[in-house]
């Protein structure tokens, strides 16, 4: 028997599975080690890399067939098989020599209150290339956790992809026993949204510390590797990061420049502590050893830890410009300063900073003034390829398509298609042709939907970052992220009442369903905990504002993400050039 | 168990009894919109049994010819399956909470103990009666067109069974009617996978015209087929699709996007050259163009410069080696090269920076920042001096940088350029605060003085004494401004 792998290890969830483009070569767990026979191998799951994994699967047994080899092979897809796979198998001929299983597995929870399905693809498949294979498994996953905490209470949404997941999960639930129905629930609402009601966000810079950690040294399935610029050793250490760390869990939704002083003190802290000893006899000296000192080690070793990685962010920013870009960004978020922070981003791009901060700053411009000039487009986009290479002409077609940079001209030709084709069909279709067309490229409206919810503080003196008054601290208290502010909006309102003008802004898809049998029992502690379903990933610094808003509002948040995003991982879902 | 049977038994009934009466194909289906529920409850406690069950076809169809089965199919014996789906469900907890699968499974395990037995023993009664039909021969129809009953779900539930990942064959759905109605039911379903093997199917069994023009009309459904056909690499057949709904931009784009497999320079350079006909838009157009001439001019520069590095001769590479090949590079990184190893080259060759800056109309400041960082790097000041020394028509020269004094401050800087490089362009900062920031920084002194004399900031000034060293020119001067009547201190 011989396994053919797909991400290897733990979590196997398709982490990370390539898809296609990144081909055979991205997808370090194929092991295809000719002569490695007998049992063994790993236990294996891809997404579904319809040409790059079962291509690749179907090379290795075509090979052997070729060498008189014959072997078993047994491909395991995770979360599920799709019938594109199957029919690559089937073509390549090889498909009754491989079986294959399907490992239906959706949830990896990545710490107390975040679980993650872990599927980074969903966002390129779903809002690049309009492919709903991915709303299967997250019914599925909505399905398990109604399951196995009881029905909600009321479900909202907003977006084309969040409506589809409800009605297909509740088309499950319709099917299933009722079993899990009379269960007494624990999650009371059910928040679902599409990543692209809120691309600005996303596209932010993160300036909550483990946000920063995600954007510097990337957070992979709840861990990360220190290198020796953290370490200040020889070499790299592997961190779980969730609330099991107690350091970590005490700074992780902090401003960065609180984290600092929290860190001097604590190490005062610690410092004393191990000064107790001075001083002690022996049975004393005896009880620190065997109660204390374990812990403290422990503590100490943490907190060198993140003192490196403070020093080494620090370090990394500081050459990045970090404070002037920030500033722009500001600016963006503020609409002030347009001219300034154009040049600001063609001069980023001039000197080849780095070929996907340009891209994402140029993407933040667009959103916020809902596309680019014509004339500045022409130039950001002549001189992008100028510096980062003529073939990201493909990189600018995908974002245009996707709707995250666009010429401000580029309403009105969608608009042209639009009803060339609707003349062509009946009102019906025509319909479903509007609903498609924007599904890709819809309107950012950032600025009129700021206005309405008030996305800018004003400012009167400094913003306390220390002491947050809202959820506007996960950017220096400068932009109260979109997303977060819709989910705190509709809670509130227990709906969309009220919300009219912002649903329109965001090209609606809203819904509001509550389940007569749960609601109107405000008595019940479900009441107070709110699952947020994020369709395309969400980011650290939305998690950090929803806690925050946990806390100010005596409730709590689950998250159940797609995957964890930042603005990088999103522009590399958009990047069509060799890596 | 016995109420199992007996619904079994009408079921076989009433399919039969419509075999005979409904020559209509609608009335057929709406027939079996309303044994719709009989039949779905009966399902649900069957569960995977019938899988077998379509194996074995009495309509006289090729078995399997393509039924779409998630189920294991290789492993083919119904026992090891079971064996692995409970073992799966153990092995997680979680999922084995799951009401529904638990009990499903429970109940079609208990079915399955006899499981083989029952199904032949109804096959066979099936069979006998459709003995019957032979007394009936004006109302038969061609054998081929009897529908396999146990297959025999409307779209709907065709697509409900594949989205629950059960086996479905899709050979019935013939006619064209049909297969959209298959088509709109799946993009209703939600599930890509189901829409992409209803796609698969299609593209198999209708022209490429006539599902191209059904495809037109449904967008959600020609989202998916691309993706497909992107994701299989059938590239003719993408590009036939696009041809068909005038996407000429993106015929131009996937066509285009091939040159990224394509390793060999010289024939890339080729198929790029043919890229530039594509129908691109004009914009694009000299896009692509500017790409070709690009690796035109890196093949040939490539080849020279790998020549003059091997024969050892010139300084130039032998103090700075190359450390990687031009070749694919962007045109700012090309322009660097160029304006590293060949920065005196006349402008006729092709190697020549302004023959870059000419051919790709590349911006003043673009073409400033790339040189000045390429010159400070052979730490050749002269050059950078040069670079930012514009003449007037009256002979005047005048330092200009389009990029702003404190970028060249920035780039020269990391380069470790010496202070007294370093400060002439710090004098040139505009803004007065980054300009005393900068040469704060960077130990302008002359600088930091002037500045302040100018502000006429006495206090800054007399502090700024104990930055400098003792007794050193930089005091002096201080000492000098300091002591001068003439100057009016505003502190």
């Amino acid at each position: 028997m011989r396994f053919i792998a797909g991400e290897c290890g733990w979590p196997p969830a398709g982490a990370g599975a390539p898809l296609e483009g990144r081909g055979a070569s991205a997808a370090p767990g194929i092991t295809p080690v000719p002569g490695v026979s007998g049992p063994g191998g790993a236990v294996a799951g891809a997404g579904a890399a319809v040409q790059g994994l079962c291509g690749v699967s179907a090379d290795i047994v075509n090979a052997d067939k070729m060498s008189g080899r014959s072997r078993k092979y047994k491909i395991i897809f995770s979360p599920q098989k799709f019938y594109a796979c199957e029919m690559v198998l089937e073509e390549e001929g090889v498909f009754g020599d491989v079986t294959c299983d399907e490992w239906s597995f959706y949830l990896l929870p990545l710490d107390e209150d975040i679980i993650s399905m872990e599927l980074p693809e969903f966002f390129r498949d779903y809002f690049l290339e309009g492919d709903h294979r991915w709303i299967n498994p997250v019914a599925r996953a909505l399905q398990l956790l109604n399951s196995l905490y009881g029905p909600f209470g009321k479900s909202y949404g907003i977006g084309r992809c969040a409506k589809m997941s409800y009605e297909l999960w509740r088309d499950l639930e319709e099917e299933s026993d009722t079993e899990g129905q009379g269960r007494k629930p624990e999650i009371g609402h059910v928040f679902l949204m599409d990543r692209d009601t809120d691309y600005v966000t996303a596209l932010c810079s993160q300036v909550v510390y483990e946000g920063l950690v995600d954007d510097t040294f990337r957070i992979k399935c709840g861990s990360v590797d220190f290198g020796p610029d953290v370490t200040s050793s020889d070499k790299s250490i592997k961190v779980l990061l969730n609330s099991q760390d107690k350091v970590f869990s005490q700074i992780r939704n902090e401003h960065f420049s609180s984290v600092f002083g929290f860190l001097s003190q604590k190490s005062r802290n610690l410092q004393a502590q191990y000064d107790r000893r001075r001083g002690m006899d022996i049975k004393q000296m005896k009880d620190f050893v065997s109660q204390e000192l374990k812990g403290l080690k422990q503590e100490h070793r943490l907190l060198s830890l993140h003192i490196g990685a403070c020093e080494s962010i620090m370090k990394k920013k500081t050459k990045q410009d970090f404070q002037e870009t920030i500033k722009a960004e500001h600016s963006l978020l503020e609409g002030f300063d347009i001219r300034e922070s154009t040049s600001f981003i063609e001069e980023h791009i001039d000197r080849q900073v780095s070929p996907v901060e340009s891209l994402r700053l140029m993407c933040l411009l667009s959103i916020t003034e809902n596309g680019l000039v014509p004339k500045d487009y022409r130039s950001l986009k002549t001189q992008y390829l100028q510096s980062y290479g003529p073939e990201h002409l493909l990189t600018f077609h995908n974002l245009k398509r996707i709707g995250l940079l666009t010429e401000q001209a580029a309403g009105e030709t969608l608009t042209a298609v639009e009803s060339k084709v609707s003349k062509l069909v009946t009102d019906r279709a025509a319909g479903k042709i509007t609903d498609a067309f924007n599904s890709l490229a819809r309107k950012s409206n950032f600025r009129a939907i700021s206005k309405k919810l008030g996305l800018i503080p004003r400012l009167d003196g400094e913003y306390d970052l220390k002491m947050p008054r809202d959820m506007a601290y996960v950017f220096g208290g400068a932009y109260v992220p979109l997303s977060c502010k819709i989910i705190e909006q509709v809670l509130e309102r227990r709906g969309w009442q009220g919300l009219e003008e912002v649903v329109r802004l965001l090209n609606g898809n809203e819904f509001c369903v509550s389940d007569s049998a749960v609601e109107d029992n405000p008595a019940w502690e479900c009441q107070r905990v709110i699952l947020a379903v994020f369709l395309g990933g969400c980011t650290f610094s939305e998690i950090a504002a929803l806690r925050f808003l946990g806390k100010e509002r005596g409730c709590k948040f689950i998250f159940l993400t797609t995957a964890i995003t930042n603005s990088a991982r999103m522009m590399e879902a958009m990047i069509e050039a060799k890596a | 168990m016995t109420r199992v049977r007996a619904d079994e038994e009408e079921y076989w009934h009433s399919s039969k009894f419509r075999a005979f009466t409904f020559d209509d194909e609608d009335d057929e289906l709406s027939q079996l919109k309303e044994s719709k529920r009989a039949v779905n409850s009966l399902r649900d406690i069957v569960d995977d049994d019938d899988d077998d069950l379509e194996r074995v076809s009495w309509s006289g169809e090729p078995v399997g010819s393509i039924s779409w089965s998630i189920k294991e199919t290789a492993s083919g014996s119904t026992s090891s399956l079971d064996g692995r789906d409970s073992s799966l469900q153990k092995g997680s907890s979680s999922y084995a909470a799951l009401p529904k699968q638990a009990s499903s499974y429970s109940l079609s395990s208990l079915f399955k103990g006899r499981n083989k037995l029952s199904s032949f023993q109804s096959l066979s009664d099936a069979l006998s009666d459709t003995g019957v039909k032979n007394y009936a021969p004006e109302l038969r129809r061609p054998k081929a067109e009897y529908k396999d009953y146990s297959g025999d779900w409307s779209p709907k539930d065709t697509v409900r069974r594949m989205q629950r990942g059960k086996v479905c064959s899709l050979e019935r759905f013939r006619s064209l009617q049909d297969k959209l109605v298959l088509l709109d039911e799946a993009v209703a379903g939600h599930d890509g996978n189901v829409i992409t093997a209803v796609l698969i199917f299609l593209k198999r069994t209708l022209r490429r015209e006539i599902l191209f023009r059904e495809l037109e009309v449904r967008q959600v459904a020609l989202c998916h087929l691309i993706h497909f056909l992107r994701e299989t690499g059938e590239q003719k057949f993408l590009l036939d699709l696009l041809r068909f709904l005038d996407r000429t931009e993106e015929v131009a784009l996937s066509q285009y996007r091939e040159h990224l497999n394509i390793q060999d320079v010289e024939k890339r350079r080729e198929f790029l050259k043919g890229c530039i006909g594509l129908p691109f838009s004009a914009e694009d157009t000299s896009h692509i163009q500017d790409h070709y001439t690009l690796l035109e001019r890196q093949i040939i520069i490539e080849a020279n410069d790998r020549h003059l590095e091997m024969a050892g001769q010139s300084e130039l590479f032998r103090k700075y080696p190359r450390k990687a090949s031009i070749l694919n590079m962007p045109l700012v990184t090309t322009l660097f090269y160029s304006c590293f190893y060949h920065y005196t080259e006349a402008e006729g060759m092709f190697s020549s920076p302004t023959n870059l800056k000419k051919t790709f109309k590349i911006p003043d400041k673009q073409y400033v920042l790339t040189a000045l960082a390429a010159r400070a790097k052979l730490r050749a000041w002269g050059d950078v001096d040069a670079l930012l020394t514009t003449k007037n028509w009256l002979g005047y020269t005048k330092k200009k940088a389009p990029i702003g004094f404190h970028r060249v401050v920035e780039i020269l800087q990391r380069n470790n350029a010496p202070v007294q490089v370093l400060q002439e362009y710090v004098r040139l900062v505009e803004d007065v605060e980054t300009r005393l920031n900068l040469a704060t920084k960077y130990k302008c002194h002359d600088v930091v003085i002037e500045t302040y004399r100018d502000l006429k900031d006495r206090i800054q000034l007399t502090a700024y004494k104990c930055k400098v060293e003792r007794g050193s020119a930089e005091e002096e001067k201080i000492h000098s401004i300091l002591s001068n009547v003439q100057i009016r201190w505003k502190n």
